[in-house]
Protein backbone atom coordinates (compact mmCIF):
# COMPACT_ATOMS: atom_id res chain seq x y z
CA UNK A 1 0.00 0.00 0.00
CA UNK A 2 2.87 2.39 0.46
CA UNK A 3 4.32 4.34 -2.43
CA UNK A 4 6.48 6.32 -0.11
CA UNK A 5 8.05 9.12 -2.04
CA UNK A 6 7.10 12.56 -3.23
CA UNK A 7 4.77 14.85 -1.32
CA UNK A 8 2.41 15.30 -4.27
CA UNK A 9 1.37 11.73 -4.70
CA UNK A 10 -1.66 10.25 -3.04
CA UNK A 11 0.52 7.97 -0.97
CA UNK A 12 0.44 8.05 2.77
CA UNK A 13 -2.60 8.12 4.94
CA UNK A 14 -5.75 9.83 3.75
CA UNK A 15 -7.81 9.29 6.86
CA UNK A 16 -6.98 8.06 10.29
CA UNK A 17 -9.35 7.70 13.21
CA UNK A 18 -8.62 6.52 16.72
CA UNK A 19 -11.31 5.28 19.09
CA UNK A 20 -13.87 7.42 17.34
CA UNK A 21 -17.22 7.33 19.10
CA UNK A 22 -20.38 9.29 18.76
CA UNK A 23 -23.71 9.23 20.53
CA UNK A 24 -26.86 11.10 19.63
CA UNK A 25 -28.13 11.51 23.15
CA UNK A 26 -28.33 7.95 24.42
CA UNK A 27 -28.13 6.42 20.95
CA UNK A 28 -24.63 5.18 20.35
CA UNK A 29 -24.00 5.60 16.61
CA UNK A 30 -20.25 4.96 16.46
CA UNK A 31 -18.26 2.88 18.91
CA UNK A 32 -14.49 3.15 19.18
CA UNK A 33 -13.81 3.10 15.48
CA UNK A 34 -10.08 3.00 14.74
CA UNK A 35 -9.49 3.02 11.03
CA UNK A 36 -6.70 3.90 8.65
CA UNK A 37 -7.46 4.59 5.02
CA UNK A 38 -4.46 4.62 2.73
CA UNK A 39 -4.05 7.35 0.16
CA UNK A 40 -5.12 6.26 -3.32
CA UNK A 41 -7.24 3.38 -2.09
CA UNK A 42 -10.90 2.78 -2.65
CA UNK A 43 -12.41 2.02 0.70
CA UNK A 44 -15.88 0.56 1.01
CA UNK A 45 -17.72 0.96 4.28
CA UNK A 46 -20.20 -1.88 4.27
CA UNK A 47 -23.08 -2.06 6.68
CA UNK A 48 -26.85 -1.86 6.83
CA UNK A 49 -28.74 1.37 7.46
CA UNK A 50 -28.02 2.63 10.92
CA UNK A 51 -24.63 0.96 11.19
CA UNK A 52 -22.85 4.30 11.55
CA UNK A 53 -21.82 5.11 7.97
CA UNK A 54 -23.71 8.39 7.78
CA UNK A 55 -22.45 9.46 11.18
CA UNK A 56 -18.91 8.67 10.10
CA UNK A 57 -19.33 10.83 7.00
CA UNK A 58 -20.82 13.67 9.02
CA UNK A 59 -17.77 13.65 11.26
CA UNK A 60 -15.38 13.62 8.29
CA UNK A 61 -17.18 16.55 6.65
CA UNK A 62 -16.94 18.47 9.95
CA UNK A 63 -20.73 18.69 10.30
CA UNK A 64 -20.67 16.71 13.51
CA UNK A 65 -18.27 16.78 16.43
CA UNK A 66 -17.56 13.28 17.68
CA UNK A 67 -18.28 12.55 21.32
CA UNK A 68 -14.79 11.16 21.74
CA UNK A 69 -11.78 9.95 19.79
CA UNK A 70 -9.66 11.63 17.13
CA UNK A 71 -9.88 12.08 13.36
CA UNK A 72 -7.27 13.23 10.88
CA UNK A 73 -8.17 14.02 7.29
CA UNK A 74 -5.02 14.39 5.20
CA UNK A 75 -3.30 15.04 8.50
CA UNK A 76 -5.71 17.82 9.43
CA UNK A 77 -7.96 17.99 12.45
CA UNK A 78 -11.57 18.72 11.37
CA UNK A 79 -12.26 20.55 14.61
CA UNK A 80 -9.31 22.86 14.32
CA UNK A 81 -9.45 23.50 10.57
CA UNK A 82 -12.93 22.69 9.26
CA UNK A 83 -12.63 24.70 6.05
CA UNK A 84 -9.23 23.26 5.19
CA UNK A 85 -10.66 19.77 5.67
CA UNK A 86 -13.74 20.49 3.56
CA UNK A 87 -11.53 21.81 0.76
CA UNK A 88 -9.90 18.36 0.61
CA UNK A 89 -13.22 16.57 0.32
CA UNK A 90 -15.58 16.00 -2.53
CA UNK A 91 -19.00 14.74 -1.46
CA UNK A 92 -21.61 12.91 -3.48
CA UNK A 93 -24.76 11.82 -1.72
CA UNK A 94 -27.57 9.49 -2.55
CA UNK A 95 -29.67 12.47 -3.69
CA UNK A 96 -27.96 14.57 -6.31
CA UNK A 97 -27.22 18.13 -5.30
CA UNK A 98 -28.12 19.45 -8.74
CA UNK A 99 -30.92 21.84 -9.45
CA UNK A 100 -33.46 20.48 -11.92
CA UNK A 101 -34.30 23.90 -13.26
CA UNK A 102 -30.71 24.77 -14.12
CA UNK A 103 -28.53 23.42 -16.90
CA UNK A 104 -25.63 21.10 -16.20
CA UNK A 105 -23.15 23.89 -16.75
CA UNK A 106 -25.06 26.40 -14.59
CA UNK A 107 -25.10 23.87 -11.78
CA UNK A 108 -21.40 23.20 -12.06
CA UNK A 109 -20.52 26.89 -12.17
CA UNK A 110 -22.63 27.48 -9.12
CA UNK A 111 -20.92 24.79 -7.09
CA UNK A 112 -17.49 25.78 -8.37
CA UNK A 113 -18.10 29.23 -6.91
CA UNK A 114 -18.99 27.73 -3.54
CA UNK A 115 -15.61 26.01 -3.48
CA UNK A 116 -13.79 29.15 -4.52
CA UNK A 117 -12.63 27.84 -7.89
CA UNK A 118 -11.63 30.92 -9.95
CA UNK A 119 -13.91 31.31 -12.95
CA UNK A 120 -11.22 30.94 -15.63
CA UNK A 121 -9.97 27.72 -14.06
CA UNK A 122 -13.55 26.61 -13.58
CA UNK A 123 -14.45 26.85 -17.29
CA UNK A 124 -11.54 24.64 -18.22
CA UNK A 125 -12.21 22.21 -15.43
CA UNK A 126 -15.87 21.87 -16.37
CA UNK A 127 -14.87 21.20 -19.97
CA UNK A 128 -12.40 18.51 -18.94
CA UNK A 129 -14.75 16.77 -16.54
CA UNK A 130 -17.75 16.80 -18.86
CA UNK A 131 -15.57 15.35 -21.58
CA UNK A 132 -14.26 12.66 -19.30
CA UNK A 133 -17.76 11.72 -18.20
CA UNK A 134 -19.18 11.75 -21.71
CA UNK A 135 -21.48 14.67 -20.90
CA UNK A 136 -20.08 17.30 -23.24
CA UNK A 137 -23.19 17.31 -25.41
CA UNK A 138 -25.37 17.73 -22.30
CA UNK A 139 -23.56 20.82 -21.13
CA UNK A 140 -26.51 23.11 -21.83
CA UNK A 141 -29.25 20.61 -21.08
CA UNK A 142 -31.54 21.13 -18.11
CA UNK A 143 -30.77 18.62 -15.40
CA UNK A 144 -34.41 17.54 -15.30
CA UNK A 145 -34.09 16.24 -18.88
CA UNK A 146 -31.24 13.89 -17.97
CA UNK A 147 -31.71 10.22 -17.08
CA UNK A 148 -30.97 9.11 -13.52
CA UNK A 149 -27.61 7.69 -14.55
CA UNK A 150 -26.52 10.85 -16.31
CA UNK A 151 -27.66 12.99 -13.42
CA UNK A 152 -25.54 10.89 -11.11
CA UNK A 153 -22.55 11.32 -13.38
CA UNK A 154 -23.10 15.07 -13.57
CA UNK A 155 -23.28 15.11 -9.78
CA UNK A 156 -19.98 13.26 -9.65
CA UNK A 157 -18.51 16.01 -11.88
CA UNK A 158 -19.80 18.48 -9.35
CA UNK A 159 -18.06 16.70 -6.51
CA UNK A 160 -14.75 16.77 -8.38
CA UNK A 161 -14.68 20.41 -9.53
CA UNK A 162 -12.27 21.59 -6.84
CA UNK A 163 -9.89 18.66 -7.26
CA UNK A 164 -10.56 17.02 -3.89
CA UNK A 165 -7.96 14.63 -2.48
CA UNK A 166 -10.70 12.46 -1.04
CA UNK A 167 -14.07 11.67 -2.55
CA UNK A 168 -16.87 10.61 -0.22
CA UNK A 169 -19.67 8.66 -1.87
CA UNK A 170 -22.78 7.88 0.16
CA UNK A 171 -24.82 5.11 -1.48
CA UNK A 172 -23.99 6.58 -4.88
CA UNK A 173 -25.81 4.11 -7.10
CA UNK A 174 -29.10 3.88 -5.23
CA UNK A 175 -31.99 3.98 -7.64
CA UNK A 176 -29.89 3.25 -10.73
CA UNK A 177 -30.64 0.33 -13.00
CA UNK A 178 -27.89 -2.29 -13.44
CA UNK A 179 -26.63 -0.81 -16.70
CA UNK A 180 -26.37 2.69 -15.28
CA UNK A 181 -24.75 1.27 -12.16
CA UNK A 182 -22.16 -0.52 -14.25
CA UNK A 183 -21.45 2.63 -16.27
CA UNK A 184 -21.11 4.64 -13.08
CA UNK A 185 -18.49 2.26 -11.73
CA UNK A 186 -16.55 2.28 -14.99
CA UNK A 187 -16.37 6.05 -14.84
CA UNK A 188 -15.46 6.03 -11.18
CA UNK A 189 -12.47 3.75 -11.73
CA UNK A 190 -11.12 5.81 -14.61
CA UNK A 191 -11.58 9.02 -12.73
CA UNK A 192 -9.85 7.74 -9.64
CA UNK A 193 -6.77 6.92 -11.67
CA UNK A 194 -6.79 10.21 -13.52
CA UNK A 195 -7.42 12.32 -10.45
CA UNK A 196 -5.20 10.31 -8.12
CA UNK A 197 -7.51 10.45 -5.20
CA UNK A 198 -8.82 8.36 -2.37
CA UNK A 199 -12.40 7.21 -2.55
CA UNK A 200 -14.49 6.28 0.46
CA UNK A 201 -17.78 4.68 -0.30
CA UNK A 202 -20.59 3.99 2.11
CA UNK A 203 -22.85 1.21 0.94
CA UNK A 204 -25.19 -1.50 2.09
CA UNK A 205 -24.69 -3.43 -1.14
CA UNK A 206 -22.24 -6.27 -1.14
CA UNK A 207 -21.66 -5.93 -4.87
CA UNK A 208 -20.40 -2.40 -4.45
CA UNK A 209 -18.11 -3.23 -1.57
CA UNK A 210 -16.58 -6.06 -3.60
CA UNK A 211 -15.36 -3.57 -6.18
CA UNK A 212 -13.31 -1.69 -3.59
CA UNK A 213 -9.64 -2.26 -2.81
CA UNK A 214 -10.41 -2.27 0.89
CA UNK A 215 -13.53 -3.00 2.88
CA UNK A 216 -14.48 -2.07 6.41
CA UNK A 217 -17.54 -3.76 7.87
CA UNK A 218 -19.65 -1.73 10.27
CA UNK A 219 -22.06 -3.38 12.63
CA UNK A 220 -24.10 -1.21 15.01
CA UNK A 221 -21.43 1.47 15.13
CA UNK A 222 -18.49 -0.89 15.49
CA UNK A 223 -15.87 -1.56 12.85
CA UNK A 224 -15.78 -5.34 13.09
CA UNK A 225 -13.20 -6.10 10.42
CA UNK A 226 -11.19 -4.31 7.75
CA UNK A 227 -9.16 -5.62 4.82
CA UNK A 228 -9.10 -6.26 1.08
CA UNK A 229 -12.29 -8.09 0.08
CA UNK A 230 -10.44 -11.11 -1.29
CA UNK A 231 -8.62 -11.52 1.98
CA UNK A 232 -11.74 -11.13 4.08
CA UNK A 233 -13.52 -13.84 2.17
CA UNK A 234 -10.54 -16.20 2.00
CA UNK A 235 -10.14 -15.86 5.76
CA UNK A 236 -13.45 -17.70 6.04
CA UNK A 237 -11.96 -20.65 4.17
CA UNK A 238 -12.65 -21.94 0.70
CA UNK A 239 -16.25 -22.84 1.34
CA UNK A 240 -19.04 -21.87 3.65
CA UNK A 241 -22.02 -24.00 4.57
CA UNK A 242 -25.43 -22.52 5.24
CA UNK A 243 -28.24 -24.55 6.73
CA UNK A 244 -31.80 -23.38 6.80
CA UNK A 245 -33.80 -24.72 9.70
CA UNK A 246 -36.97 -24.05 11.68
CA UNK A 247 -35.02 -24.10 14.96
CA UNK A 248 -31.57 -22.61 14.43
CA UNK A 249 -30.56 -22.47 18.11
CA UNK A 250 -31.42 -26.09 18.72
CA UNK A 251 -29.66 -27.26 15.59
CA UNK A 252 -26.65 -25.16 16.41
CA UNK A 253 -26.32 -26.72 19.85
CA UNK A 254 -26.60 -30.20 18.51
CA UNK A 255 -24.06 -29.71 15.77
CA UNK A 256 -21.58 -28.24 18.17
CA UNK A 257 -22.11 -31.00 20.70
CA UNK A 258 -22.01 -33.85 18.23
CA UNK A 259 -19.45 -32.68 15.65
CA UNK A 260 -17.40 -30.16 17.58
CA UNK A 261 -17.40 -27.50 14.84
CA UNK A 262 -17.99 -23.83 15.54
CA UNK A 263 -21.27 -22.50 14.17
CA UNK A 264 -22.89 -19.16 13.83
CA UNK A 265 -26.57 -18.43 13.94
CA UNK A 266 -27.71 -15.97 11.31
CA UNK A 267 -31.42 -15.29 11.40
CA UNK A 268 -33.11 -18.57 10.55
CA UNK A 269 -29.85 -20.08 9.35
CA UNK A 270 -26.82 -21.74 10.76
CA UNK A 271 -23.52 -20.75 9.17
CA UNK A 272 -20.48 -23.01 9.34
CA UNK A 273 -17.14 -21.79 8.08
CA UNK A 274 -14.71 -24.42 9.33
CA UNK A 275 -14.08 -27.99 8.37
CA UNK A 276 -14.60 -29.91 5.12
CA UNK A 277 -18.11 -28.88 4.07
CA UNK A 278 -19.05 -31.68 1.71
CA UNK A 279 -18.27 -34.44 4.18
CA UNK A 280 -19.77 -32.50 7.04
CA UNK A 281 -22.97 -31.89 5.17
CA UNK A 282 -23.36 -35.60 4.42
CA UNK A 283 -22.96 -36.44 8.09
CA UNK A 284 -25.27 -33.64 9.11
CA UNK A 285 -27.99 -34.94 6.81
CA UNK A 286 -27.58 -38.39 8.28
CA UNK A 287 -27.91 -37.02 11.81
CA UNK A 288 -30.52 -34.25 11.53
CA UNK A 289 -32.31 -34.78 8.22
CA UNK A 290 -35.66 -33.77 9.72
CA UNK A 291 -34.32 -30.42 10.97
CA UNK A 292 -32.63 -29.15 7.84
CA UNK A 293 -34.93 -27.45 5.37
CA UNK A 294 -32.20 -26.65 2.87
CA UNK A 295 -28.42 -26.49 2.69
CA UNK A 296 -26.04 -24.43 0.59
CA UNK A 297 -22.32 -24.75 0.11
CA UNK A 298 -20.70 -21.79 -1.56
CA UNK A 299 -17.51 -19.84 -1.97
CA UNK A 300 -17.54 -17.23 0.79
CA UNK A 301 -18.80 -13.80 -0.21
CA UNK A 302 -18.65 -10.52 1.66
CA UNK A 303 -22.19 -11.29 2.76
CA UNK A 304 -20.83 -14.39 4.53
CA UNK A 305 -18.09 -12.27 6.05
CA UNK A 306 -20.69 -9.84 7.28
CA UNK A 307 -22.85 -12.64 8.70
CA UNK A 308 -19.89 -14.30 10.37
CA UNK A 309 -18.99 -11.10 12.21
CA UNK A 310 -22.38 -9.52 12.77
CA UNK A 311 -24.57 -12.57 13.22
CA UNK A 312 -27.34 -11.41 10.90
CA UNK A 313 -28.02 -10.85 7.24
CA UNK A 314 -26.54 -7.73 5.73
CA UNK A 315 -29.86 -6.19 4.81
CA UNK A 316 -32.16 -7.96 7.21
CA UNK A 317 -31.18 -6.46 10.50
CA UNK A 318 -32.82 -7.58 13.70
CA UNK A 319 -35.25 -4.93 14.81
CA UNK A 320 -34.20 -4.82 18.45
CA UNK A 321 -31.32 -2.40 17.96
CA UNK A 322 -32.42 0.72 16.10
CA UNK A 323 -29.45 3.08 15.83
CA UNK A 324 -30.45 5.20 12.87
CA UNK A 325 -28.99 8.71 13.13
CA UNK A 326 -31.65 11.38 13.66
CA UNK A 327 -32.43 14.33 11.40
CA UNK A 328 -31.93 12.26 8.32
CA UNK A 329 -34.86 12.40 5.96
CA UNK A 330 -33.83 9.46 3.89
CA UNK A 331 -36.13 6.59 3.28
CA UNK B 1 -13.48 37.29 -2.36
CA UNK B 2 -14.60 33.70 -2.20
CA UNK B 3 -17.50 34.72 0.04
CA UNK B 4 -18.57 37.50 -2.33
CA UNK B 5 -18.41 35.19 -5.33
CA UNK B 6 -20.46 32.62 -3.43
CA UNK B 7 -23.11 35.16 -2.44
CA UNK B 8 -23.25 36.25 -6.08
CA UNK B 9 -23.64 32.65 -7.23
CA UNK B 10 -26.44 32.00 -4.73
CA UNK B 11 -28.16 35.20 -5.80
CA UNK B 12 -27.89 34.27 -9.46
CA UNK B 13 -29.33 30.84 -8.80
CA UNK B 14 -32.40 32.31 -7.09
CA UNK B 15 -33.01 34.76 -9.88
CA UNK B 16 -32.57 32.25 -12.70
CA UNK B 17 -34.90 29.76 -11.03
CA UNK B 18 -37.52 32.43 -10.49
CA UNK B 19 -37.41 33.73 -14.04
CA UNK B 20 -37.73 30.19 -15.43
CA UNK B 21 -40.70 29.40 -13.26
CA UNK B 22 -43.46 31.41 -14.89
CA UNK B 23 -46.21 30.01 -12.70
CA UNK B 24 -44.45 31.32 -9.64
CA UNK B 25 -44.05 34.70 -11.26
CA UNK B 26 -47.69 34.88 -12.24
CA UNK B 27 -49.00 33.50 -8.98
CA UNK B 28 -47.10 36.01 -6.90
CA UNK B 29 -48.51 38.77 -9.08
CA UNK B 30 -52.12 37.76 -9.58
CA UNK B 31 -52.95 36.89 -5.99
CA UNK B 32 -52.23 40.33 -4.53
CA UNK B 33 -53.73 42.02 -7.57
CA UNK B 34 -56.93 40.06 -7.13
CA UNK B 35 -57.05 40.77 -3.42
CA UNK B 36 -56.49 44.46 -4.05
CA UNK B 37 -59.32 44.67 -6.57
CA UNK B 38 -61.66 42.53 -4.49
CA UNK B 39 -61.23 44.44 -1.26
CA UNK B 40 -60.66 47.82 -2.88
CA UNK B 41 -63.78 47.73 -5.00
CA UNK B 42 -65.80 45.80 -2.44
CA UNK B 43 -65.35 48.32 0.34
CA UNK B 44 -65.35 51.32 -2.00
CA UNK B 45 -68.46 52.92 -0.53
CA UNK B 46 -68.12 51.59 3.00
CA UNK B 47 -64.62 52.73 3.74
CA UNK B 48 -63.98 56.10 5.26
CA UNK B 49 -60.72 57.53 6.50
CA UNK B 50 -61.09 58.55 10.12
CA UNK B 51 -60.79 62.30 10.59
CA UNK B 52 -60.23 63.01 6.92
CA UNK B 53 -63.87 63.53 6.16
CA UNK B 54 -64.59 63.33 2.45
CA UNK B 55 -61.01 63.88 1.35
CA UNK B 56 -61.66 61.76 -1.67
CA UNK B 57 -59.34 58.89 -0.72
CA UNK B 58 -60.96 55.64 -1.73
CA UNK B 59 -60.17 52.19 -0.42
CA UNK B 60 -58.26 51.12 -3.53
CA UNK B 61 -55.86 53.96 -2.88
CA UNK B 62 -55.61 53.26 0.83
CA UNK B 63 -54.97 49.57 0.27
CA UNK B 64 -52.29 50.00 -2.37
CA UNK B 65 -49.22 50.34 -0.08
CA UNK B 66 -50.36 47.34 1.93
CA UNK B 67 -50.74 45.25 -1.22
CA UNK B 68 -47.20 46.09 -2.25
CA UNK B 69 -46.05 45.03 1.21
CA UNK B 70 -48.06 41.82 0.97
CA UNK B 71 -46.46 40.96 -2.33
CA UNK B 72 -43.00 41.52 -0.88
CA UNK B 73 -43.76 39.44 2.18
CA UNK B 74 -45.08 36.54 0.15
CA UNK B 75 -42.41 36.53 -2.53
CA UNK B 76 -39.65 36.87 0.05
CA UNK B 77 -40.93 34.18 2.38
CA UNK B 78 -41.78 31.64 -0.27
CA UNK B 79 -38.46 32.03 -2.03
CA UNK B 80 -37.05 30.21 0.99
CA UNK B 81 -39.44 27.27 1.01
CA UNK B 82 -37.08 25.10 -1.04
CA UNK B 83 -34.59 25.33 1.83
CA UNK B 84 -36.64 22.80 3.78
CA UNK B 85 -36.00 20.01 1.31
CA UNK B 86 -32.62 21.08 0.03
CA UNK B 87 -31.19 20.93 3.51
CA UNK B 88 -31.59 17.18 3.88
CA UNK B 89 -31.41 16.18 0.25
CA UNK B 90 -30.04 18.27 -2.48
CA UNK B 91 -27.90 21.28 -2.83
CA UNK B 92 -27.79 22.59 0.75
CA UNK B 93 -26.71 19.20 2.03
CA UNK B 94 -23.64 19.62 -0.13
CA UNK B 95 -23.28 23.37 0.42
CA UNK B 96 -22.88 22.93 4.18
CA UNK B 97 -19.96 20.59 3.47
CA UNK B 98 -18.28 23.21 1.27
CA UNK B 99 -15.46 25.32 2.72
CA UNK B 100 -17.82 28.18 3.23
CA UNK B 101 -19.34 30.02 6.16
CA UNK B 102 -23.04 29.35 6.48
CA UNK B 103 -23.53 33.08 6.90
CA UNK B 104 -22.87 33.26 3.17
CA UNK B 105 -25.84 30.98 2.55
CA UNK B 106 -28.11 33.34 4.48
CA UNK B 107 -26.96 36.43 2.65
CA UNK B 108 -26.95 34.84 -0.79
CA UNK B 109 -30.50 33.63 -0.30
CA UNK B 110 -31.69 36.85 1.32
CA UNK B 111 -30.33 38.99 -1.49
CA UNK B 112 -31.79 36.66 -4.10
CA UNK B 113 -35.22 36.56 -2.48
CA UNK B 114 -35.22 40.31 -1.93
CA UNK B 115 -34.38 40.96 -5.56
CA UNK B 116 -37.35 38.88 -6.62
CA UNK B 117 -39.63 40.58 -4.12
CA UNK B 118 -38.65 44.09 -5.15
CA UNK B 119 -38.91 43.15 -8.80
CA UNK B 120 -42.45 41.87 -8.25
CA UNK B 121 -43.37 45.03 -6.38
CA UNK B 122 -41.94 47.13 -9.17
CA UNK B 123 -44.29 45.46 -11.63
CA UNK B 124 -47.10 46.97 -9.58
CA UNK B 125 -45.74 50.46 -9.91
CA UNK B 126 -47.15 50.72 -13.43
CA UNK B 127 -50.57 50.84 -11.80
CA UNK B 128 -49.68 53.97 -9.88
CA UNK B 129 -50.97 56.54 -12.39
CA UNK B 130 -54.24 54.63 -12.72
CA UNK B 131 -55.17 55.36 -9.14
CA UNK B 132 -54.03 58.92 -9.19
CA UNK B 133 -50.54 58.71 -7.73
CA UNK B 134 -47.82 60.74 -9.36
CA UNK B 135 -44.73 59.63 -7.54
CA UNK B 136 -41.45 61.46 -8.02
CA UNK B 137 -38.03 59.85 -7.89
CA UNK B 138 -37.36 60.57 -4.19
CA UNK B 139 -40.73 59.09 -3.27
CA UNK B 140 -40.09 56.04 -5.41
CA UNK B 141 -36.67 55.67 -3.80
CA UNK B 142 -38.37 55.59 -0.41
CA UNK B 143 -40.75 52.87 -1.61
CA UNK B 144 -37.89 50.82 -3.01
CA UNK B 145 -35.74 51.20 0.10
CA UNK B 146 -38.61 50.11 2.27
CA UNK B 147 -39.27 47.16 -0.07
CA UNK B 148 -35.64 46.11 0.20
CA UNK B 149 -35.66 46.16 3.98
CA UNK B 150 -38.93 44.24 4.14
CA UNK B 151 -37.59 41.77 1.58
CA UNK B 152 -34.40 41.17 3.56
CA UNK B 153 -36.32 40.84 6.80
CA UNK B 154 -38.73 38.26 5.46
CA UNK B 155 -36.29 36.17 3.42
CA UNK B 156 -34.20 35.98 6.58
CA UNK B 157 -37.24 34.99 8.63
CA UNK B 158 -38.23 32.40 6.04
CA UNK B 159 -34.70 31.02 5.81
CA UNK B 160 -34.38 30.67 9.56
CA UNK B 161 -37.71 28.92 9.88
CA UNK B 162 -37.14 26.69 6.85
CA UNK B 163 -33.79 25.65 8.32
CA UNK B 164 -35.56 24.31 11.40
CA UNK B 165 -38.45 22.64 9.59
CA UNK B 166 -38.55 19.03 8.54
CA UNK B 167 -41.42 19.27 6.05
CA UNK B 168 -42.71 21.95 3.73
CA UNK B 169 -46.14 21.38 5.24
CA UNK B 170 -44.81 22.50 8.59
CA UNK B 171 -43.22 25.48 6.93
CA UNK B 172 -46.55 26.53 5.42
CA UNK B 173 -48.28 26.18 8.76
CA UNK B 174 -45.73 28.27 10.62
CA UNK B 175 -45.60 30.89 7.91
CA UNK B 176 -49.35 31.32 7.91
CA UNK B 177 -49.21 31.70 11.64
CA UNK B 178 -46.68 34.53 11.31
CA UNK B 179 -47.30 36.10 8.00
CA UNK B 180 -51.00 36.78 7.83
CA UNK B 181 -51.40 38.35 11.30
CA UNK B 182 -48.32 40.46 10.71
CA UNK B 183 -49.89 41.77 7.56
CA UNK B 184 -53.46 42.10 8.87
CA UNK B 185 -52.19 44.17 11.77
CA UNK B 186 -49.78 46.36 9.84
CA UNK B 187 -52.15 49.17 8.99
CA UNK B 188 -52.38 47.72 5.50
CA UNK B 189 -56.09 46.84 5.69
CA UNK B 190 -57.27 49.51 8.11
CA UNK B 191 -55.54 52.42 9.80
CA UNK B 192 -54.65 52.34 13.48
CA UNK B 193 -56.60 55.53 14.14
CA UNK B 194 -60.02 54.11 13.41
CA UNK B 195 -59.45 50.72 15.03
CA UNK B 196 -60.32 49.65 18.55
CA UNK B 197 -57.59 50.52 21.08
CA UNK B 198 -56.29 46.97 21.36
CA UNK B 199 -55.88 46.60 17.61
CA UNK B 200 -54.42 50.07 17.35
CA UNK B 201 -51.78 49.13 19.89
CA UNK B 202 -50.99 45.92 18.05
CA UNK B 203 -50.50 47.94 14.89
CA UNK B 204 -48.15 50.31 16.68
CA UNK B 205 -46.20 47.37 18.13
CA UNK B 206 -45.95 45.51 14.83
CA UNK B 207 -42.67 46.43 13.13
CA UNK B 208 -44.14 45.59 9.72
CA UNK B 209 -46.54 48.53 10.15
CA UNK B 210 -43.63 50.91 9.76
CA UNK B 211 -42.55 49.27 6.51
CA UNK B 212 -46.06 49.67 5.16
CA UNK B 213 -46.08 53.21 6.47
CA UNK B 214 -42.83 53.97 4.71
CA UNK B 215 -44.24 52.73 1.42
CA UNK B 216 -47.33 54.86 1.97
CA UNK B 217 -45.30 57.96 2.75
CA UNK B 218 -43.13 57.37 -0.31
CA UNK B 219 -46.18 57.27 -2.56
CA UNK B 220 -47.28 60.73 -1.41
CA UNK B 221 -43.82 62.26 -1.03
CA UNK B 222 -43.07 65.15 -0.75
CA UNK B 223 -46.64 65.85 0.37
CA UNK B 224 -47.72 64.44 3.69
CA UNK B 225 -49.45 61.08 3.57
CA UNK B 226 -53.08 61.20 4.76
CA UNK B 227 -52.60 58.55 7.43
CA UNK B 228 -49.02 58.52 8.57
CA UNK B 229 -48.08 56.20 11.43
CA UNK B 230 -44.79 57.83 12.34
CA UNK B 231 -42.20 60.18 10.91
CA UNK B 232 -40.31 58.99 7.84
CA UNK B 233 -37.13 58.80 9.90
CA UNK B 234 -38.66 56.61 12.58
CA UNK B 235 -40.38 54.31 10.09
CA UNK B 236 -37.12 53.95 8.18
CA UNK B 237 -35.18 53.16 11.35
CA UNK B 238 -37.67 50.55 12.53
CA UNK B 239 -37.92 48.85 9.12
CA UNK B 240 -34.13 48.75 8.77
CA UNK B 241 -33.85 47.51 12.35
CA UNK B 242 -36.28 44.68 11.62
CA UNK B 243 -34.13 43.56 8.66
CA UNK B 244 -30.96 43.63 10.75
CA UNK B 245 -32.50 41.71 13.65
CA UNK B 246 -34.03 39.00 11.46
CA UNK B 247 -30.84 38.59 9.41
CA UNK B 248 -28.85 38.24 12.62
CA UNK B 249 -31.35 35.67 13.87
CA UNK B 250 -31.09 33.70 10.61
CA UNK B 251 -27.30 33.73 10.79
CA UNK B 252 -27.46 32.55 14.40
CA UNK B 253 -29.87 29.80 13.41
CA UNK B 254 -27.79 28.36 10.56
CA UNK B 255 -24.62 28.46 12.61
CA UNK B 256 -26.03 26.02 15.13
CA UNK B 257 -24.79 22.44 14.75
CA UNK B 258 -26.85 20.60 12.17
CA UNK B 259 -27.15 17.34 13.99
CA UNK B 260 -28.00 17.80 17.61
CA UNK B 261 -27.65 15.50 20.52
CA UNK B 262 -30.62 13.51 19.36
Amino acid sequence: MSHANGSHTTAGTAIETKNLSHAYGIQQALREVSLTIAGGSMMGLLGPNGSGKTTFFRILTTLLQPSSGTVRVMGLDPNAAPHAVRQQLGVVFQDTALDDELTVEENLRFHGALYGVPSAVLSERIGTLLDRFGLTDRRSAYVKTLSGGLQRRADLCRGLLHRPKILLLDEPTTGLDPAARHAFWQTLRTVQQQEQMTIILATHLMGEAERCTDVGILDRGRLVVQGPPAQLTSDLGTEVLLLETPEPSALQDRIEAQFGVATQQVGAMVQITEGAKQELLTSLYDAFADQITSATIRKPTLEDVFMAYAGYHLNRRPTDTPIAPPANARS
Amino acid sequence: MHAVASVAALWRREVIKFVRDRSRLLGALIQPLGLWLLLGLGFQQTFQIPGAGASGMNYLEFLFPGIIALMILFTAIFSTISVVEERTSGFLQVAVAAPLSRTVLVFGNALGGTTLAVFQAALFFVLLPLIGFSVGLPGLALVVISSIFLGLAFTALGFGIAWRMKTTRGFHAVMNLFLLPLWFLSGALFPAEGASPVLAWLIYLNPVSYGVDLIRQGLYWPAEAPIALASVGLSLAITAGLAVVLLAWAVYTVRQPLYGEG
